[in-house]
């Protein structure tokens, strides 16, 4: 649902003056974590949500009878590699490395493209076979939480190629770095998130 | 084509209603005196360059109260209106449509866009100050936050005229409020104003914590720091565990009414009783994280006109912890009579009954610092006197209700509205106009008007009491809440008209206050640094403080800092020692915020009228703004040192 974005509100380039404070780039990090907190609590509520309702299809399909296992592993795959390209990514910012940093961000990119189209060919799959989202309770929560997963990774794509282009721009300097680290936070904290969906969603179901 | 724009216009604004046509009007006319006032004294460019863009914490915690009085007046009328309509028996004032619509706003307006950005004003204007910061962590989340809350609140106002308001209750259980039996708009109006607002919510309590968190100034230790900002902590600590919880369980109730989902609809596996978990589990620490601060207030004003330090300091913190985190398991006494099993509301109960502990305890520490205290009665005193015995008698009821057993009998009762309505009046109500009164002189740099305030004050009380004490009674007597009538046989009229009696003395309350500001604002009497003889910190510096708060940041050793330091010197000592004057950081003005929360508001009424064509390009609006505002590395600029000196000794030219 709602995002905050990357916040920033200062410059580069701190010339010695008193920011009556410390240091503002380390505040926008801890800020992100706590709203990383806030989301994991969404997901808390949605993953709540789903178990609840885990065994009303009223008659329905059920989970185990549509889902196809193999796209879903393909999935899992795509993304926690592009989880570890995106830490390859802070690596080679980490070494000052402008053109790697970029270059991995980009693989990131395609990598969650690749996610995200799967899990769209995985939707219109299933809605051809007769559970869309006003089948039954069932379907309804299933589609919203991994709905709500694959908007959040759609976001995070937007975001990365955003920052892509201002360290284009702008290089690598106190406040892109900051940007970087926040974004790889939470691309990270997606794909924690995916485990959860594969194992309370898919895996518990067809087991 | 004629026919076609009636049609429209129909079912587009709400029509039929005398009362309604009113409002048409008077908003009408207001909009119009507004624009022709800005444009006769050509004030256009001073509106957006000093308010509408401005990330200066005491502005926007200014336009917070603004905005939250006017929110109090439209809460105010509704619920003179309902106490109308209830003063006799068989009464025709409202229709009981009209009656639904009213009630459900009053609950949703006083507690989200009243409490909430009044609390939020409060925050804005005192956090910083207290702290010895120069501003909150993110300045311009900071506005963004606010501009969130102020356009969803319009959005939830506009309903009353277009499209029809909701009336499903301030909560919206469904199935009432799903598609089958709430077709029109008014749900969709509910659930995006209160989105858009609560995103701007969950925003501030992020940006406090930090900011309470990283920007003390220096030697203060966390159990160094004042009460108010331990209580904002502990509120906001609260708010960002339970505000996800709310964007959630609106956003499922959305995909139900818009996507035909079937989160709780009775039909097709749906599970109405989740949808009353989830925005419990969210209900519920919404309405401690509203009393929390109120709390901190409290414990400002009682040391301060006690002439002593707080009693209990380490117990007190202990205690809004403790009701922090007791507030998450306590959700499912809000429906004890739902038949979730004996064990469960065995549970709850005992939960509820122990927040009265922690909370006991905050009255006992407040009533020993008074106690052999040198005390003084202005007005922010009086609110703290007159909140003790109403929260106590609140409380009381509560523990009352929160008896499972007895609960079959109180539950939806007028005994139940008596006591939210004791502890959110008589607590949140009372602490934050204590708490405006006594940071006025801060904010403003003059002092508002004792003798009004007085007499607000105990219009206020006695309203209170008079209104709300028959409703125990009526309660009891078997009279539920949201019924719009009653017949003569069943012998509730004589409490009922006390009832409403006391309802309009509040109103002739509130109506003393506006006069006592536009008062004191004719007859300016202003307000030195320090009125009060305050403690903390944000009486150190000039009133209204200068847009950078503190020239230098003092060194805040000590819990009373600003106290102690006026003792130091009244021994003769010499001033604690400051830093050199450097040039002050500052974040630049951003209009961004304010046009990215208005197309906040085009998506969210785009989405109520199911118009796509309206959705899509204030979705796209709003991630524009974002991008706008994500490659913008030019957002902050320096005072230099010269301009901090001119301003500081214009300051003590003044005299403050």
């Amino acid at each position: 649902m709602a995002k905050s974005e990357n916040l920033n509100v200062s410059s580069a380039s701190h010339h010695g003056g008193d920011d009556g404070h410390h240091d503002l780039e380390g505040m926008r990090v801890m800020g992100f974590w706590i709203f990383l907190i806030t989301d994991f609590i969404m997901f808390g509520t949605l993953f709540a949500t789903f178990i609840v309702l885990n065994d009303s299809t009223a008659g329905g399909p059920t989970g185990a009878e549509l889902f196809e296992m193999p796209g879903i592993i393909a999935e899992t795959f795509i993304l926690l590699t592009s989880s570890f390209t995106s830490g390859l990514a802070v690596l080679a910012m980490n070494r000052g490395n402008r053109k790697a940093l970029i270059g991995w961000l980009a693989v990131t990119v395609l990598l969650g493209l690749s996610f995200i189209s799967l899990e769209l060919t995985e939707f219109f799959t299933l809605v051809h076979e007769g559970a869309n989202i006003s089948t039954s309770a069932f379907w309804t929560a299933f589609y919203t939480l991994v709905g709500t997963h694959g908007l959040h990774v759609s976001i995070g794509l937007v975001w990365i190629t955003a920052i892509m282009i201002q360290l284009a721009r702008h290089g690598i300097n106190p406040v892109t770095k900051r940007k970087v680290n926040i974004v790889s936070l939470y691309w990270h904290f997606l794909d924690v998130v995916w485990i959860f969906v594969l194992t309370i969603v898919y895996l518990m179901e067809v087991m | 084509m004629w026919d076609n724009i009636k049609e429209f216009a129909s079912e587009f604004f709400v029509t039929g209603d005398p009362l309604i046509y009113g409002a048409d009007v008077s908003i009408a006319l207001t909009l119009i005196a507004v624009v022709t006032a800005l444009t006769y004294f050509k004030k256009w460019t001073w509106l957006w360059k000093d308010w509408l863009t401005t990330v200066d914490h005491k502005k926007i915690g200014i336009m917070y109260v603004i905005a939250s009085l006017l929110m109090l007046f439209r809460g105010g009328v509704d619920a003179l209106l309902m106490r109308t309509q209830l003063a006799v028996p068989d009464a025709e004032f409202l229709s009981p449509e009209h009656y639904n619509q009213i009630f459900t706003t009053h609950g949703v307006i006083m507690i989200l866009f009243m409490a909430m950005p009044l609390m939020f004003g409060l925050f804005n204007l005192v956090i910083p100050l207290q702290i010895g910061a120069r501003d909150v962590a993110f300045p311009f989340l900071n506005s963004l936050s606010f501009w969130l809350f102020f356009f969803g609140a319009m959005l939830f106002n506009v309903s009353f005229v277009i499209g029809g308001s909701p009336d499903a209750g301030w909560l919206s259980y469904p199935p009432l409020s799903g598609k089958d039996f709430s077709p029109g708009v008014g749900q969709d109006f509910y659930i995006w104003g209160i989105q858009i607002s609560g995103i701007g919510s969950l925003m501030t309590g992020i940006n406090f914590i930090v900011t309470i968190l990283k920007m003390r100034a220096p030697g203060m230790k966390l159990m160094k720091m004042p009460m108010f900002t331990w209580s904002v902590l502990s509120s906001c600590l609260t708010i960002i565990l339970a505000f996800p919880i709310l964007t959630i369980t609106l956003a499922l109730l959305f995909i139900d009414r818009y996507l035909g989902g079937h989160f709780f609809t009775l039909d097709s596996g749906g599970n109405p009783m989740m949808y009353i978990n989830l925005i419990w589990m969210w209900g519920h620490p919404e309405v401690y994280i509203v009393i929390l601060p109120a709390f901190g207030i409290f414990s400002e004003i009682v040391a301060t006109f006690s002439k002593k330090r707080l009693f209990g300091y380490k117990s007190m913190v202990f205690a809004l912890m403790a009701i922090s985190i007791t507030s998450f398991f306590t959700w499912a006494h809000h429906f004890f009579t739902m038949g979730t099993g004996a064990n469960v509301n065995a549970f709850f109960a005992v939960t509820t009954m122990i927040i009265a502990i922690p909370t006991g305890v905050k009255v006992f520490n407040w009533l020993f610092t008074m106690y052999r205290g040198r005390l003084s009665f202005p007005t922010p005193m009086l609110w703290m006197l007159g909140f003790i015995p109403c929260f106590v008698v609140g409380g009381m009821t509560g523990v009352m209700l929160s008896v499972a057993p007895a609960d079959f009998q109180f539950h939806n009762s007028y005994f139940l509205i008596a006591h939210f309505h004791q502890v959110l009046i008589g607590g949140v109500a009372f602490g934050y106009f204590a708490g405006l009164y006594y940071w006025w002189p801060k904010v403003f740099g003059f002092k508002l008007d004792e003798k009004l305030g007085k007499w607000a004050f105990w219009f206020w009380n006695i309203g209170f009491y008079v209104c709300f004490m028959p409703q125990y009674v009526l309660g009891l007597m078997g009279m539920t809440r949201r019924v719009s009538t009653y017949g003569w046989d069943k012998g509730w009229y004589d409490l009922n008209l006390v009832s409403t009696i006391g309802g309009f003395l509040m109103g002739i309350g509130f109506i003393f206050q506006v006069w006592q500001i536009l008062h004191s604002i004719k007859f300016m009497k202003k307000a030195p640094a320090d009125p009060w003889d305050g403690r903390t910190l944000e009486w150190s510096i000039p009133s209204p403080a200068p847009v950078y708060n503190f020239a230098t940041i003092p060194r805040a050793e000590g819990k009373d800092w600003y106290w102690e330091e006026k003792q130091r010197i009244a021994q003769g000592l010499p001033p604690s020692p400051r830093p050199k004057l450097e040039p002050i950081h500052m974040p630049k003005n951003s209009g961004i915020p304010f046009i990215m929360s208005a197309f906040w508001f085009v998506a969210g009424f785009g989405l109520v009228f199911d118009w796509l064509w309206m959705a899509i390009p204030g979705f796209i609006g709003i991630v524009v703004c974002m991008l706008a505002h994500s490659f913008n590395y030019k957002t902050d600029y320096y005072i230099p040192v010269d301009e901090i000196k001119r301003t500081e000794a214009a300051a003590a030219g003044r005299g403050v």
